[in-house]
């Protein structure tokens, strides 16, 4: 196995870069994707008829088609409309309409919060009424019932799940490779492009991402188990969707 | 015949379709292959011998924790590579030409045996012991407790997760594109730069998508209102 | 009465041999993402293209069928290398560093990379590349020539997997310039939605560039290599090449010796 270019920083930069850019991009899709997926939830328990089946709509589009074509979707097919409109370059949200970066985040927020929309709603259906009827009774707020009784108690139902979609989507970042984003994967490609090695590449970033799936799974268990009213939950260690 | 001629969502509704062919075709024999390798996965997993096991924990537990992507890049060439290495080794190097549909497949069925792998296991070990245990206490061969007690039992408890796996597959077989294998997302990537009518074809591609999750949802919800029959229903 | 016999079952045997032999088909690999105008797929699905009309005619000249596979470009040594192909015909440059792994016929055409951009952008290239965007089509000698040459350039450098991808982002104004095979770009440009584009500049002769365009091979298929070299300069001097290349080039690329 030939581990040679390793040592050259011409690769090591485009390593770092890939492995920076996949990072950021898990950051924020995972809060958007969630605080999405809140609202997701509260659309199809709470929310007028219409709205709510158009929300239906959406997480059965997101959850029923490959995320690969809905990133292709938004990147090209998207990006091709723009062509089209006049003036558009002058905008404010032209260097945001430039950058991949963009849509592969729109992309993954609004896959995450398709999933865990649906993780989310479920876990606040189970959630028992009495207990936000008595919210109720003793005078909160429509809101503050919603964040200090009803959500905390459905995440305490769904957090095993919710880190698992977490550890699920930073599998799925890869897919960005093939809308111009430099992540690992880029990086592994331009390696394999100049030194013709087929495996040490991607054996480098498959171990790169199994180890940062450790982290990540590790945290997010000190996070299931010092959330507050959490029963302590078995030992999963990866997720099974 | 220089210039690449605009064309439409009919001229390409041919291939499109026998791409979207080409992708159940995979998607089934990579779902029964992966089927049988969970099985024997989670066969392995329970076994008494710790060596079986420790092969079975690594190859579910490796497999899991490696992006999808990723692995199809990997096993894609080191399969082919592995395979004639193999051929070269029995001396029978070059008689059998792998072909890339069976790549495909037997790259998606090993990645779907590590995930069926644990849905076997979980669904074996939530069949009550009381009847394997009557099983054998009537003196039921190893096999005919597995195909009449086991078997029945762990399919009410599997198929949530199988009809999971199955979705995802179809999801995945899209992934495969990147490899450069025509199935329908090749096919739709190819319409959509010849007739520039990107925002079209893609905005089709998830709808041929849709439809198929879709149509397998209801098939799935079919087959698990069948296999409960007779169990006693949810208060 | 026998002689005759056993010089007509002679003949026979040789000339069935012969065509045994002929009869093995050729797997021509090309890249499965199109790449216009040298290959890419009609609607009808056949591969058509400058270079699928010159592997049927080079084929046509040593006698032997020729299927056309395509295969996902960034895996396609290691193709040639698994035997799945026997040859890649599809723009690949001969350069230092993949004949380290492969080897190569003699080049049949030679175009430099070209630097495509809006017609109402002044930049002389490489200095006023600070701060652009640039799209390079990734596992091409264009990609190779920017990461390496570039660099200090301030461009930033966007890598697609097909060179369409690469157009469509330069129209729709994701990015400033691109760097590609100056006939794909004079093919690209040609097209109505292209009319505000034009060629700023060549990229000069680099080593990431190499001779030219040359047929990939595997390292020990030498009479392979001979019969395609004699098909190529066969292909070339009757003008078979020419004519091909200003049908679907508008230019004649071939290289002469």
């Amino acid at each position: 196995m030939d581990f040679s270019w390793l040592s050259d920083p011409f690769y090591l930069g485009y390593l770092w870069e890939g492995f920076v850019n996949t990072l950021w991009l898990l950051l924020v899709s995972a809060v958007g994707g969630l605080l999405l997926a809140v609202l997701v939830a509260l659309a199809r328990l709470r929310g007028p008829r219409p709205l709510a089946w158009l929300v239906w709509a959406f997480t059965t589009v997101m959850r029923g088609t490959p995320l690969l074509v809905q990133l292709f979707f938004f990147y090209y097919g998207v990006g091709h409309l723009m062509e089209g409109v006049p003036g558009i370059r002058e905008t404010i949200v032209w260097p945001l309409l430039r950058d991949p970066f963009f849509f592969a985040a729109l992309t993954f927020i609004l896959s995450v919060g398709a999933y865990s929309g649906e993780v989310i709603r479920g876990a606040m259906q189970s959630v028992p009424q009495g207990e936000l009827e008595a919210g109720r009774a003793f005078g909160l707020s429509g809101f503050q019932v919603l964040t200090r009784l009803w959500l905390p108690r459905a995440i305490q139902l769904c957090l095993p799940t919710l880190t698992g979609e977490m550890i699920l989507l930073l599998k799925s970042i890869p897919l960005v490779s093939t809308i111009a984003l430099m992540d690992l994967l880029q990086a592994a490609n331009i390696i394999r492009d100049e030194t013709f090695l087929v495996y040490e590449p991607l054996l480098l970033i498959a171990g790169i991402y199994i180890a940062t799936t450790v982290v990540l799974t590790l945290a997010l268990h000190l996070v299931e188990l010092n959330f507050p009213g959490m029963r302590p939950t078995r030992n999963r260690w990866l997720p099974i969707r | 015949m220089t210039a690449m001629s605009p064309e439409g969502l009919g001229d390409w509704a041919g291939p499109i379709f026998s791409g979207a062919l080409t992708t159940v075709q995979i998607a089934l024999l990579a779902y029964a292959i992966g089927l049988l390798l969970g099985l024997l996965g989670a066969g392995a997993k329970l076994s008494p011998w710790a060596p079986l096991r420790g092969l079975a924990t690594a190859y579910s537990t490796l497999i899991r924790a490696v992006p999808e992507l990723l692995l199809i890049l990997l096993l894609y060439y080191a399969g082919a590579q592995a395979l004639d290495a193999l051929l070269a080794h029995l001396g029978m190097a070059g008689a059998v030409q792998i072909t890339g549909f069976a790549t495909a497949v037997g790259v998606l069925a090993f990645v779907q045996g590590a995930y069926m792998t644990e849905v076997f296991r979980g669904a074996i070990l939530a069949i009550p012991r009381g009847q394997l245990e009557a099983a054998d206490a009537f003196g039921f061969s190893r096999w005919a407790r597995f195909h009449r007690i086991v078997l029945p039992g762990m399919l009410p408890n599997a198929l949530p997760g199988m009809s999971n796996l199955w979705l995802i597959l179809i999801k995945d077989t899209a992934l495969i594109s990147v490899i450069g294998f025509n199935e329908l997302f090749f096919t739709i990537q190819q319409a959509a730069a010849s007739s520039r009518a990107y925002f079209l074809f893609y905005a089709a591609a998830g709808v041929i998508y849709l439809l198929m999750t879709l149509s397998s949802t209801a098939l799935f919800a079919r087959l698990e209102r069948h296999v409960r029959r007779g169990q006693p229903t949810e208060a | 009465m026998k002689l005759p016999m056993m010089f007509v079952t002679a003949v026979t045997a040789l000339g069935l041999s012969h065509t045994a032999l002929a009869d093995a088909p050729l797997n021509v690999g090309i890249s499965g993402e199109p790449y216009p105008p040298f290959t890419y797929k009609a609607a009808s699905g056949d591969w058509t293209g400058f270079e699928v009309a010159l592997a049927h005619a080079i084929c046509a000249d040593m006698e032997r069928e020729c299927k056309i596979v395509p295969t996902g470009w960034s895996g396609i040594i290691p193709s040639l290398d698994a035997g799945r192909i026997d040859m890649i015909m599809n723009s690949m440059s001969i350069t230092e560093k993949r004949q380290r792994v492969i080897d190569f016929t003699r080049p049949y055409y030679f175009t430099p990379g070209a630097y495509v951009a809006a017609s109402d952008l002044e930049i002389n290239i490489p200095e006023d590349l600070d701060g652009l965007v640039m799209g390079v089509q990734s596992a091409t000698t264009n990609a190779t020539y920017a990461r390496r040459e570039l660099r200090d350039s301030g461009v930033e450098i966007r890598l697609y997997d097909q060179a369409e991808q690469v157009n469509n982002d330069l129209l729709s104004g994701r990015l400033d310039v691109i760097l590609a095979d100056e006939i794909a770009m004079v093919q690209f440009l040609e097209r109505n939605e292209a009319d505000d584009y034009e060629v700023k500049a060549t990229a000069p002769r680099h080593e990431a560039y190499g001779e030219g365009i040359g047929i990939g091979l595997r390292q020990e298929d030498n009479a392979l290599q001979a019969s395609l070299n004699e098909a190529i300069t066969a292909v070339i001097e009757d003008g078979t090449c020419a004519s091909l290349s200003e049908q679907y080039l508008t230019t004649d690329v071939c290289v002469y010796d």
